[in-house]
C-alpha cells in the first residue's frame, strides 16, 4: 500500500505529471479507434474512481480533496475525463459513416422536430435534474467560511479562486506581467479569433475527428492539458510556498525545495564566455532578445515556407500569421517548462530594471 | 331501421376540471390558443408565449438529443437564473461593509435553520463555471463555431469572461480568509500590467520629469480595487459589480447570444 503511495507520489511531480498529460492525449488522438469503445471510455472512469475511492482512505489526500471549494473539481476531472472520451468517441462513430458513404448521424437527424414537446419537455427534465442535484449538493455539503478577514495574516499557500489555478500555476514559470495579464488576455483573444482563422469549411455542426485533425488536437491540448490539468495540479499538489506535494503527502511547511535557478545572460556570458555580466543591460540580455524576436518575429515566417506550407497556402498571409502567433504564444508555456526542467532556465530575458522578465 | 346512439367516452374528474378549466374566462384570457396536441396548437403554443418564443417551432432532430447538445448551455442559462434567484434572497441579509460583511454570513449559517440559500449560490456558482467550459468545448468539437456562427462564438467567449468575474467578484463577499487572500492573490496581477501597474513593464518610462504618472495610489490594480490593498472599498465595489454591472452586463449579452442563435439558423447541424 506504501509504495502504491509512492507510486502516484513521484507520478504527480509536475514534470512527469505534465509529461503524462501530454503523452495521453497524443495516445487518444493516435488509438482513438481503440479509445471509442465503451469498454475504455467507462473503464477508464471507473478506474480513476476507484483512484479516489483509495485514495480516501489516505488522510492527506481526503484534507485536500474533500475541502469544500475542491470538490467542484473533483467533479471536473470525471466531466472532463467524459466528456472528452465522449466526443472523441462520436467523432470517431461519425468518422465511419462518412467513411462508408452514408455522412455523420447528425445529417440523418436533420428532419425537423415539433419544439413542443420534444424540446421543451428534455428542458423541463434537465431543469428538475440540475435543481435536485444542486439541492442535494447543498444540503450535504456546506458552503466554506473560514476566519474572518486579516489584512496581517497571510495564509499559506494563499491560492486564487480554483479556476484560475491554472494561470497561478504559470507563475512558476512566467513574471506576473505575462502569466497574470498578457497571457491571459491573448487566451480570451485567441478564443476569440478561432472562427475567423479556421478556414477549413468541413465538420460544420457535426462530431468528426478526421476531417478537423489539427484544430481538435491543438483545442485539446490548450484545454484539457493545458488549461484543466494545471488546474489540478495548482489545486492538490501545490502546497505552502507554492511546492509540489503528492496526493498522499503530508502538506509540511518546512518542505524545501532546491531553487538554483540561472538566467540565460548568466549561462552565456559567466559559464560560457567566462567573464562577469555587462552592466549595460542591453548588451547582458542581448542574445535572450534575439532569442525572443526570433521565436516571435522569424519562426512563423521560417515555419510558413517549412513545416506550415500547406497551412500558409490554405490560410493565407494575415490568418496564417495571426494563427501562428498565436500558437507560439500557446506553446511558450510548455517550451519555458522544458527549459526550466531541463537546464534550470529561469528568465530568457532578464531586465529587473524595468520589469521586464520573460 | 334502428337508431345509432353516440356514447360519449367516459370522462374522469379530473379530466372534467381539466376541460372546464381550460374554457374559463380566466384561462383562455391568459392562453390564446387550445392545448398543443394539434400541429396547429403547437405552433400557436410557441409563437404566443413570450418566453417560449426564445425557441423556433419545430427544431431538427439532432438538435434535442443529449448526444449532441450535452444540454450544457440550456443548463448553464438555468444555473444562472438559479443565482439569480438566490442571490437577490442573499441581497436580503447581506451588508457590504467591514462591520456587517463577515457577521451576516455567520448570521446566515447560523441563525436560519436548515438554511442553503448560501450552500446553493456557492456550489450553483462552480457548477455554472464547468457547465460554461463544458458547453464551449461541445460548440468546438462540433465545429458549432464555424461560418454563420462565427460572431456568436466571440459573443460567447466574451460571456466566459463575464462569468469568470461574476465568480470571482462573488468569492470577496463573505470576507473570511479565504475570500480576501484569493481576491489579494488575483488581483495582484492588476499592478503587473504593462505601462499600467506602477510594477508592469514600461510602467516606469510613463512619468513627466520627474513625476511618475504610474504609481500605487493610480494603477490598474488601484481602479479594480478602489485602493492599495483590499479594503473596504474593494469590498463595495465588487458588490456593486457582482450584483448589478456584471449580471446587467452577461444578461444583454445572452439576449444577443440566444437571439443570433436563432438568426444564424437555429442549432447548428451538417448543411
Amino acid at each position: 500500500m506504501a509504495f502504491i503511495k509512492i507510486l502516484f507520489n513521484a507520478v504527480a511531480d509536475p514534470r512527469l505529471f505534465f509529461l503524462l498529460a501530454v503523452a495521453g492525449l497524443a495516445l487518444v488522438v493516435w488509438k482513438r479507434e481503440h479509445v471509442a469503445s465503451n469498454t475504455i471510455g467507462y473503464g477508464g472512469l471507473g478506474i480513476l474512481g476507484a483512484f479516489f475511492v483509495f485514495g480516501t482512505f489516505d488522510p492527506y489526500f481526503r484534507l485536500i480533496v474533500t475541502k469544500p471549494d475542491n470538490v467542484p473539481i473533483v467533479g471536473l476531472i470525471f466531466m472532463l475525463v467524459f466528456f472528452v472520451w465522449f466526443s472523441i468517441r462520436e467523432g470517431v462513430l461519425n468518422d465511419r459513416r462518412i467513411a462508408a458513404g452514408q455522412g455523420p448521424i447528425e445529417k440523418a437527424e436533420a428532419d425537423r422536430v415539433w419544439v413542443w414537446p420534444d424540446l421543451v419537455y428534455t428542458e423541463l427534465i434537465s431543469l428538475i435534474l440540475c435543481s435536485v442535484i444542486l439541492i442535494v449538493w447543498s444540503i450535504f455539503l456546506k458552503a466554506p467560511l473560514e476566519q474572518p478577514a486579516n489584512p496581517a495574516n497571510t495564509p499559506n499557500p494563499s491560492k486564487a479562486p480554483w479556476y484560475f489555478l491554472g494561470l497561478q500555476e504559470m507563475l512558476v514559470y512566467f513574471d506576473p506581467w505575462l502569466a497574470g495579464v498578457v497571457l491571459p488576455s491573448l487566451i480570451i483573444v485567441g478564443l476569440i479569433c478561432i472562427p475567423y482563422i479556421d478556414k477549413n469549411p468541413k465538420g460544420n455542426g457535426y462530431y468528426t475527428f478526421t476531417e478537423r485533425r489539427a484544430e481538435i488536437t491543438i483545442f485539446l491540448f490548450g484545454f484539457a492539458v493545458l488549461w484543466s490539468s494545471l488546474i489540478v495540479l495548482g489545486t492538490f499538489l501545490r502546497g505552502p510556498n507554492w511546492n509540489f506535494f503528492g496526493p498522499f503527502e503530508f502538506w509540511d511547511i518546512h518542505k524545501l525545495a532546491a531553487l538554483n535557478n540561472v538566467n540565460l545572460s548568466e549561462y552565456v556570458w559567466v559559464r560560457t564566455l567566462r567573464t562577469g555580466l555587462p552592466s549595460n543591460w542591453f548588451i547582458r540580455e542581448i542574445f535572450g532578445i534575439i532569442l525572443v524576436l526570433f521565436y516571435i518575429l522569424a519562426l512563423p515566417v521560417i515555419l510558413a515556407k517549412a513545416w506550415f506550407k500547406g497551412y500558409y497556402e490554405k490560410m493565407g498571409g494575415p490568418r496564417y500569421y495571426v494563427g501562428a502567433f498565436l500558437f507560439l504564444m500557446m506553446m511558450a508555456l510548455p517550451i519555458k517548462m522544458l527549459a526550466r526542467w531541463l537546464f534550470n532556465l529561469k528568465y530568457i530575458v532578464s531586465i529587473g530594471e524595468y520589469f521586464f522578465n520573460i | 331501421m334502428a337508431e345509432t346512439k353516440t356514447v360519449a367516452p367516459k370522462q374522469s374528474g379530473l379530466e372534467r376540471f381539466w376541460n372546464w378549466l381550460t374554457e374559463t374566462q380566466a384561462w383562455t384570457s391568459i392562453f390564446r390558443h387550445g392545448r398543443p396536441t394539434t400541429d396547429r396548437n403547437r405552433v400557436l403554443v410557441m409563437l404566443s408565449n413570450v418566453f417560449l418564443h426564445l425557441h423556433p417551432v419545430r427544431i431538427r432532430k439532432s438538435g434535442v438529443k443529449l448526444r449532441y447538445t450535452w444540454c450544457m448551455g440550456g443548463m448553464s442559462f438555468f444555473l444562472f437564473l438559479s443565482l439569480t434567484l438566490t442571490g437577490l434572497l442573499l441581497m436580503f441579509y447581506y451588508r457590504p461593509t467591514l462591520e456587517y460583511a463577515y457577521t451576516d454570513i455567520v448570521g446566515l449559517r447560523e441563525h436560519v435553520p436548515l438554511g442553503i440559500m448560501r450552500e446553493m449560490h456557492r456550489w450553483g456558482a462552480h457548477a455554472m463555471v464547468i457547465t460554461v467550459w463544458l458547453h464551449m468545448f461541445r460548440v468546438f468539437m462540433t465545429g458549432s463555431y464555424k461560418p454563420p456562427r462565427e460572431f456568436n462564438w466571440s459573443v460567447g467567449v466574451v460571456m466566459l469572461v463575464l462569468t469568470l468575474l461574476l465568480s470571482f467578484t462573488g468569492y470577496l463577499l463573505p470576507w473570511d480568509q479565504l475570500a480576501i487572500w484569493a481576491i489579494t492573490v488575483g488581483s495582484n496581477m492588476a499592478r503587473a500590467t504593462p505601462f499600467l501597474g506602477h510594477e508592469g513593464p514600461g510602467a516606469s518610462l510613463l512619468r513627466l520629469g520627474d513625476v511618475p504618472l504610474i504609481h500605487a495610489q493610480d494603477d490598474a490594480r488601484f481602479a479594480l480595487l478602489g485602493g492599495t490593498f483590499v479594503g473596504e472599498a474593494a469590498l463595495l465595489r465588487f458588490y456593486v459589480l457582482h450584483c448589478v454591472g456584471l449580471p446587467l452586463g452577461i444578461a444583454v449579452l445572452m439576449a444577443v447570444h440566444f437571439w443570433r442563435v436563432r438568426k444564424d439558423g437555429g442549432i447548428s447541424g451538417p448543411l
